[in-house]
């Protein structure tokens, strides 16, 4: 093995408070130059936030603790400070200019110029240089919007190189690539490594990780849990997912006593061709039922349909030439627009809070009653003390924390901004909830909170429909699980046959077959 | 976890004043920009005429005024309001004068068919999702150019004399037999009006606080409502006491007064309200809640017709004649006065007070540059400037809070 003994990034003590929940506390981490460090961690356990202080994107002075340097303490103030000195990150979310072309994307802020004009020789020839290094074959002129997820995520990764990266730190680089794709990208990372780059990889694939990462930091809840060498010992993924879990899932997820009833809601051979791609169909003949009392799981990998599934249900509010049927209790309904799904006694809660759900400059209030305004009017005025009163009323059913129900919910935590999206849709009063992705981004104890409202729901007789693409919350909460894979549901899972691992075989078979 | 509840109803004075900022803000604005004039017209500004003029002036940039902050709110903007005004003043003067119909009946003909007009244009945006402001830039050349085609070009006039006195005419003295100094005030019924009204404004203003208190629902301070009340009363008590000095209530000035009470309504109280703030605060969120924002889209743009017709005629009886480049620029100050009043141009935020209160500080600056002779250059420099200031102000608010 090379010798790995320098240290090229220390954060000690690293302390992040947003308003309403500490999202890092006291984390340390530290990084040897040259090496592959993985930091994994649940959703939630601060990951993310840890690489933003890192990056700049929370200066300096807005967190507690020391960011050491290739020995020197640094202080970002923004991201340029920290690309300045070779820390480069690429997000989840990728940042490249769909319609400007790979080269103008690599250059975009850097552009080879002089006196403002840009030599386009030299940048197409410095970008072939690049491309090649990361070992993409397109012309430097293709559009980002030509090239496929995997290829962009190249491309951001040239552009990492064509700013003397030092340490490269890549936030979920392989969760919406396929198998060859994340191959290829890993085997990158493993070919830089041995050029003496360094990298943080942070994942939740623990296979790739096991595969590629020297050493393994594992956050939980916002502090450091533990650093594992990849190279003393032989580190199982069931070690790490200790590490990350902590505790025994019983603590994690309230209990119940399913009394499941009646057939609720019955969707029935399920068409929908893609939004955008109107020759594309994109599900394919999906059939499931919901019964009351009881909270059914969609299983799946991101992309796999389930929230366009659910979108496409409710009101049409996603795809085209949706056909297929709808029962209630056994009878047809009309979800063709959305008020006449909220008639027929749905409610979708939305997993995109911030902008599908909520008016963030309006406050709890406003929000809470926005899908049944008529439930607090009459003949089109708002009675303000009824409207109060219901504001109030699922205020502190709900427990949402919060000066009044007159703040503005921009200024709530995840948790309590979920549980305002829940009071609106609980106002008004369905029969069957379908939650998507109900807990993420939001910190451990109110996704408790978010668990115990669903069992007191399910408890009152209503079905809930929950996606997640978190296994363990589907199996601590779910007493029955489908499981979907590139627009199929490809099983149907009770409460006893389902694991983690009877879900991902269900998966990977079922991608074998088409 | 109750004891985080919100304790007290006495929210202290400090904190009252800087969340309600913008508001007391506009009002203390109005208020220095007319005693800076009335010192530097040495004193014209306040004359009952003047009073009288300012209101005639102003009243269909307030009536626009209010559709467009809707407008606004739900997120959009509309361009063509001025050439809307020309069209309908053009249309109306045609069937009055031309065809020699009775007002009462082109009065609501008009009004229908500036309800058409915006929805002509309401269509694209909501149902096509063209750009607002590509679409009413749009209707701004071609109603402008429909007002050359049927107008031909020329001026049409004059209205007849009853139409004319709807823009022109005042609320007679209903109450001259019981005029305690006819000499002084002219039209005693506009002054006993306003003091009904004061009147009614201050038992109203207590008994809601008294209601609030008991539901527990917050309240302003004492201090700032017995401020508030008194500003306004004596405001209103002394406008009032100079209209009755002249002629009383213009016509415009009861309708304006009526349309303000009526979208403020709308805007606090009505569902239709709500969802358009909701709407405009989040498009994609009020959608998924299952309102129907294209719907809702539409009529706002509806809404801007009707009213923008209804500007339109009273203009054109003001003026005595439909002209083609009757309201050439009218847009602007109408959504200046919008912005003024704190209207926020991405959508979601303002208020109907501060549109109006925009733009009687846009109409008194107007009127006191007029008076004291500055030229139409500097006019038009000083409101750019104050739109800056007010909007600056604003923003390094928001980012400050």
């Amino acid at each position: 093995m090379r010798k790995m003994d320098k240290i090229i990034l220390e954060m000690r003590g690293i302390t992040k408070t947003f308003p309403g929940v500490k999202a890092l506390n006291n984390v340390n981490i530290k990084v040897r130059e040259g090496e592959i460090h993985a930091l994994v961690g649940e959703n939630g356990a601060g990951k993310s936030t840890l690489m933003k202080v890192l990056s700049g994107v929370y200066p300096a002075g807005t967190y507690e603790g020391d960011i050491v340097y290739d020995g020197e303490v640094r202080r970002f103030s923004t991201i340029a400070d920290s690309e300045h000195l070779g820390i480069i990150i690429i997000h989840q979310e990728l940042a490249l200019v769909p319609l400007l072309s790979i080269a103008e994307n690599i250059f975009l802020g850097n552009e080879i110029a002089s006196g403002g004009v840009i030599d386009w020789r030299e940048t197409f020839s410095r970008t072939r240089e690049l491309l090649a290094k990361v070992g993409l074959k397109e012309a430097p002129a293709t559009l980002i919007t030509d090239i496929g997820v995997g290829k962009q995520q190249l491309v951001e990764i040239a552009k990492a190189l064509s700013k003397k990266v030092r340490l490269l730190i890549l936030d979920e680089p392989t969760a919406s690539l396929n198998e060859t794709d994340s191959d290829a990208l890993l085997r990158l990372l493993m070919e830089f490594r041995a050029q003496g780059m360094t990298s943080i990889i942070i994942s939740h694939k623990l296979n790739e990780i096991k595969k590629v990462a020297d050493n393994i930091t594992i956050l939980r809840d916002g502090g450091t849990v533990e650093t594992l060498d990849c190279h003393k010992e032989d580190i199982s993924e069931d070690r790490i997912i200790k590490g990350m879990v902590g505790r025994d899932m019983e603590d994690r997820y309230p209990s119940r006593e399913p009394k499941v009833g009646e057939t609720l809601l019955e969707v029935k051979n399920w068409n929908v061709f893609h939004q955008h791609h109107r020759d594309r169909q994109f599900l394919h003949d999906v059939n499931f039922t919901v019964r009351a009392g009881e909270v059914v799981g969609i299983a799946g990998l991101m992309g796999a349909g389930r929230t366009e599934t659910a979108m496409s249900i409710f009101g049409r509010s996603w795809g085209h030439k949706i056909t297929g049927e709808v029962t209630m209790r056994g009878k047809p309904v009309d979800v063709s627009t959305i008020p006449k799904a909220i008639d027929a006694g749905l409610a979708y809660v939305t997993e995109d809070r911030k902008h599908l759900g909520l008016v963030l400059i309006n406050n709890i209030k406003e929000n809470t009653t926005l899908a049944n305004l008529e439930g607090v009017s009459r003949s089109g005025v708002i009675d303000d003390r009824k409207e109060t009163k219901v504001a109030t009323d699922y205020r502190s059913l709900l427990r949402i924390r919060s000066h009044s129900i007159y703040q503005e919910t921009v200024n709530l935590s995840g948790g309590n901004q979920q549980k305002v999206v829940l009071s609106k849709w609980l106002f008004t009063n369905p029969e069957v909830l379908i939650l998507d992705e109900p807990t993420r981004g939001i910190d451990v104890g109110a996704k408790f909170e978010i668990y115990s409202i669903i069992n007191q729901l399910a408890a009152e007789g209503k079905g809930i429909l929950m996606i997640s693409s978190e296994m363990p919350e589907l199996l601590g909460t779910c007493d029955r699980i489908y499981v979907m894979n590139e627009g199929r549901i490809v099983a149907e899972l009770s409460k006893a046959e389902a694991s983690q691992e009877t879900i991902m075989r269900a998966i990977m078979r079922s991608g074998e077959k088409h | 976890m109750a004891g985080q509840t919100s304790a007290s109803n006495q929210t202290s004075i400090g904190a009252y004043l800087k969340n309600n900022i913008r508001e007391y803000g506009l009002l203390v604005a109005l208020v220095v920009i007319m005693v800076f004039f009335q010192i530097i017209t040495q004193g014209v500004l306040f004359r009952p005429v003047n009073i009288t003029n300012l209101i005639l002036q102003n009243s269909f940039i307030v009536i626009m005024a209010l559709g467009m902050l809707l407008i606004i709110v739900a997120g959009h903007i509309d361009l063509s309001v001025g050439s809307i005004v020309a069209f309908t003043g053009g249309l109306s003067a045609i069937m009055l004068v031309k065809w020699g119909i009775h007002y009462s009946i082109v009065v609501p003909i008009c009004l229908v068919l500036g309800g058409i007009v915006g929805a002509a244009q309401g269509y694209w945006v909501a149902y096509q999702k063209i750009p607002s402001f590509i679409v009413t830039l749009a209707g701004m050349l071609v109603f402008r150019g429909l007002t050359y085609l049927v107008l031909q070009n020329r001026p049409i006039g004059p209205f007849p004399k009853d139409f004319q006195s709807l823009s022109t005419g005042f609320v007679p003295d209903l109450l001259y037999f019981v005029n305690p100094a006819p000499e002084t005030i002219a039209n005693f019924f506009s002054l006993v009006v306003v003091l009904v009204l004061v009147a009614l404004a201050v038992y109203f203003g207590l008994k809601n606080r008294a209601i609030n208190e008991k539901h527990g629902t917050e309240n302003e301070p004492f201090v700032f409502f017995v401020l508030q009340m008194a500003v306004t009363a004596i405001v209103a008590i002394f406008l009032g006491y100079q209209l009755a000095t002249y002629k009383g209530f213009p016509n415009v000035l009861v309708v304006m007064a009526l349309l303000i009470a009526l979208y403020t309504f709308l805007t606090n109280r009505s569902t239709i309200g709500r969802r358009i703030y909701a709407m405009g605060g989040n498009e994609k969120a009020a959608k998924l809640s299952g309102i129907n924002t294209e719907r809702l889209t539409f009529y706002t743009f509806v809404n801007m017709g009707v009213l923008a017709s209804l500007a339109g005629m009273i203009i054109a009886a003001r003026l005595n004649s439909a002209t083609p480049k009757a309201g050439v620029g009218f847009e602007l100050d109408v959504i200046a006065a919008c912005f003024i009043g704190g209207a926020s141009a991405s959508g979601g935020v303002g208020k109907i007070t501060g549109a109006v209160i925009g733009a009687f500080i846009m109409g008194v600056m107007n009127n006191g540059m007029s008076i004291v002779g500055l030229g139409i250059d500097y006019q038009q420099l000083v409101k750019g400037l104050v739109l800056l200031a007010a909007v600056f102000f604003d923003v390094y608010n928001k980012n400050k809070g």
